[in-house]
């Protein structure tokens, strides 16, 4: 079976939107299940992530997380690596984030403490990625498991670290004490109300246009650099891979490292740009919702920003959803997020031979 | 001392029990060549569908079949991807997980309105404790009378199902005929498929007895081991059953002291809040609730010991290329 006599648009646009659509059809079925309407709930869900400025603000702040986890997952797949330690790897660099901040913030300005913590946050995160990474490159333990371990361990270690010797003194809320303003990432409606453009107060920050510039640097990465050849080339066949002369083991380990990395930048939007201090369980389970991200839009990043751009609209529209409609949690965000995972992902088979097969026979007729 | 190591013994009884469910479960699915890292979503969704059902109909026994049920389907939605569909096994587990995760907190929402809970059980609704014979009179005898008593008697039926899990899951995977070709559909499904049984048949026989295991977990969580269910209540020990599993090398026994471990950690842990040892100083706790999966991935790495899962392990079955 050839795939070359299959349209490109089929497998990049088709294919997807029905497994989305499905996703959203067994949701709307679960709505209708609780007794509302499922068209008034979508009606409030767009209006909620679209209607009005400050609604797309919190899409789009949403939306950054996702895309850096996103680009996390996609990457680690590009390499044939499942990188499900996005939530620690997160974690651990919004802690690189946060003692950047804490220990610059009265000495330095703004334009020293965002390189260091963008450093930070990509040192600790890719750290954090290197052991399950070396590993698995080097001793042969699987990755998936690793990394689940490592989200747990993260997790212990960030309440050690942050009841034990980050916390405000005197205080008995778990979080460290505010930065200074000078650590602040600005505000998007910040910046641009002096230009004369005025958009709603929201936490859109200026991580969002960092995570546009991690696009682009993963696209040229993985698509136009001798590395991505060789990362491309472990994902789709490891033993052509090792045949070819590509050192494996190093490829692995530097896919996980920049993967870590990237999810790492979650710190940036959520400590540097909105929580302005170290916090507990700040990444929410944006590292899970990365791999639907990454699953949905077809680890490519322009499917990432679209695919990220849909999950934040559902994230900041299911929260007005709840808000109209009491008896709609914004949990049901979650259940349509795990239903994308299983169509788009784990059922991708399923519609996708036999459409497949159905244009190569139309290509053949 | 003694005396509280007992009590330390007692309460690893109980953790021990959910983890020890399952990861038998897991054994089943694994063995069989299907990973399963939905063991925290089947364990969920189990606990919720539990404790629903026992607060409407007022009975454990209920609760325990709804938990199954809802365990077991979840576990036939990990097949339809895996086997028949040939989907990846962790997407589909972490599926699972995402859309229980979900799910229990929106129809709990909607059933009882109780912020993601479900209303306290109490009575016949609960899986109550169990005395042992003469547990009050034995008390007094030296050493054995404190064991039989405090450490032995005085579980639910669930702890002691759990613990007979053991010796009848090393029966069915080591001495049936099933348990055979259990074993070898997880490492070598063609010659499974050569002898004339059908690969996808086992593996979704398997991943029934996953379910069932995985809906006793839950149960035991929200009707036994607690009074109810609350939100996201398996607190990741369906990922400490999959590390327990792999720690004891995916055979029954070992995983059995697996999970005994890992639940003593846990018993531990609480126990050291606060305590200062001399010399040492406080012991944080978080240093002890780590040590389980710590251990797991110095196993995995090969520093303590070789784990080796089953050959065919993640690998969809393709009957013949087209």
């Amino acid at each position: 079976m050839s795939q070359a006599k299959v349209p490109a648009w089929v497998n990049m646009a088709l294919i997807p939107m029905l497994n989305i659509l499905l996703a959203f059809l067994v949701s709307g079925l679960l709505i209708l299940a609780i007794g509302e309407n499922p068209v008034e709930a979508a009606g409030y869900l767009i209006y909620g992530a679209f209607g009005y400025d400050e609604g797309v603000g919190y899409t789009l702040y949403y939306a950054t997380n996702l895309i850096f986890t996103g680009l996390a997952v996609s990457v680690a797949f590009k390499g044939g690596l499942f990188n499900i330690g996005g939530e620690g790897q997160a974690y651990i660099g919004g802690l690189g984030v946060g003692l950047i901040c804490l220990s610059l913030d009265h000495t330095m300005p703004f334009y020293v403490i965002a390189p260091l913590a963008i450093i930070g946050a990509a040192v600790f995160g890719a750290a954090w990625a290197y052991i399950p990474a070396y590993l698995q490159a080097r001793r042969g333990s699987h990755i998936v498991i690793t990394t689940i371990m490592f989200n747990f361990i993260a997790s212990s270690l960030m309440v050690y670290l942050i009841v034990n010797w980050l916390k405000e003194d005197g205080r008995m809320a778990p979080n460290s004490r505010t930065f200074e303003e000078n650590a602040w990432l600005p505000y998007l409606h910040e910046i641009l109300s002096p230009l004369g453009i005025e958009i709603g107060d929201s936490p859109l920050n200026l991580a969002f246009i960092w995570a546009l510039l991690c696009c682009v640097f993963v696209w040229g990465l993985v698509w136009h650099t001798r590395w991505g050849y060789q990362l491309r080339t472990l994902g789709t066949n490891p033993t052509a891979a090792r045949y070819a002369g590509i050192d494996t083991a190093k490829v692995t380990i530097w896919a996980m490292l920049i993967s870590g990395g990237l999810a790492g930048f979650v710190g940036l939007n959520e400590i540097m740009g909105v929580n302005h201090s170290l916090l507990l369980n700040f990444t929410a389970g944006y590292g899970f919702a990365g791999i639907a991200v990454a699953l949905m839009g077809r680890n490519h990043p322009i499917g990432i920003i679209l695919a990220a751009m849909l999950f934040g609209a559902l994230y900041q529209g299911g929260a007005e959803l709840a808000f109209e409609i009491p008896t709609i949690t914004p949990e049901i965000v979650v259940v349509i997020q795990g239903l994308v995972i299983l169509f788009s992902g784990a059922l991708e088979h399923m519609f996708k031979d036999r459409i497949e097969g159905f244009f190569i026979r139309r290509a053949v007729a | 001392m003694f005396e509280t190591l007992i009590l330390m013994l007692d309460a690893t009884m109980r953790v021990s029990t959910p983890l020890l469910f399952a990861a038998l479960a897991g054994l089943y699915s694994e063995r069989a060549g299907i990973v399963d890292i939905g063991l925290e979503g089947k364990i969920l969704g189990s606990a919720f569908a539990a404790a629903a059902a026992a607060a409407v109909f007022g009975s454990a026994w209920v609760g325990l079949i709804f938990g199954i049920l809802t365990s077991v389907s979840l576990a036939m939605i990990h097949g339809f991807a895996c086997i028949t569909h040939r989907g990846d096994h962790i997407v589909s587990g972490v599926a699972i997980n995402t859309i229980v995760a979900g799910l229990t907190v929106t129809l709990s929402m909607h059933w009882f309105g109780m912020g993601g809970q479900t209303p306290a059980l109490s009575g016949d609704a609960r899986f109550m404790e169990i005395t042992f014979p003469f547990a009050e009179a034995l008390r007094d005898v030296p050493v054995l009378g404190l064991i039989y008593s405090d450490m032995l008697s005085g579980h639910n039926i669930l702890v002691y199902l759990a613990f007979l899990m053991v010796p009848v899951t090393y029966w069915v995977v080591y001495k049936t005929r099933f348990g055979l070709r259990l074993r070898a559909v997880g490492e070598n499904p063609h010659a499974v498929d050569t002898a004339g049984i059908s690969v996808a048949f086992i593996r979704y026989r398997a991943l029934i007895v996953c379910g069932i295991l995985c809906g006793l977990a839950g149960a035991y969580l929200s009707t036994a081991h607690n009074a109810g269910f609350l939100k996201d209540m398996s607190a990741g020990k369906g990922y400490m059953a999959l590390a327990a599993l792999i720690f004891g090398k995916w055979r029954p026994v070992p995983v059995l002291f697996a999970c005994l471990l890992f639940g003593f950690l846990d018993a531990v842990a609480i126990r050291m809040q606060g305590v200062v040892i001399p010399g040492i100083g406080e012991v944080p706790v978080q240093a002890i609730e780590v040590l389980p999966y710590v251990l797991t991935v110095l196993l995995l790495a090969g520093f303590i010991g070789k784990a080796v899962g089953p050959k065919a392990i993640g690998r969809p079955y393709v009957k013949e290329r087209a």
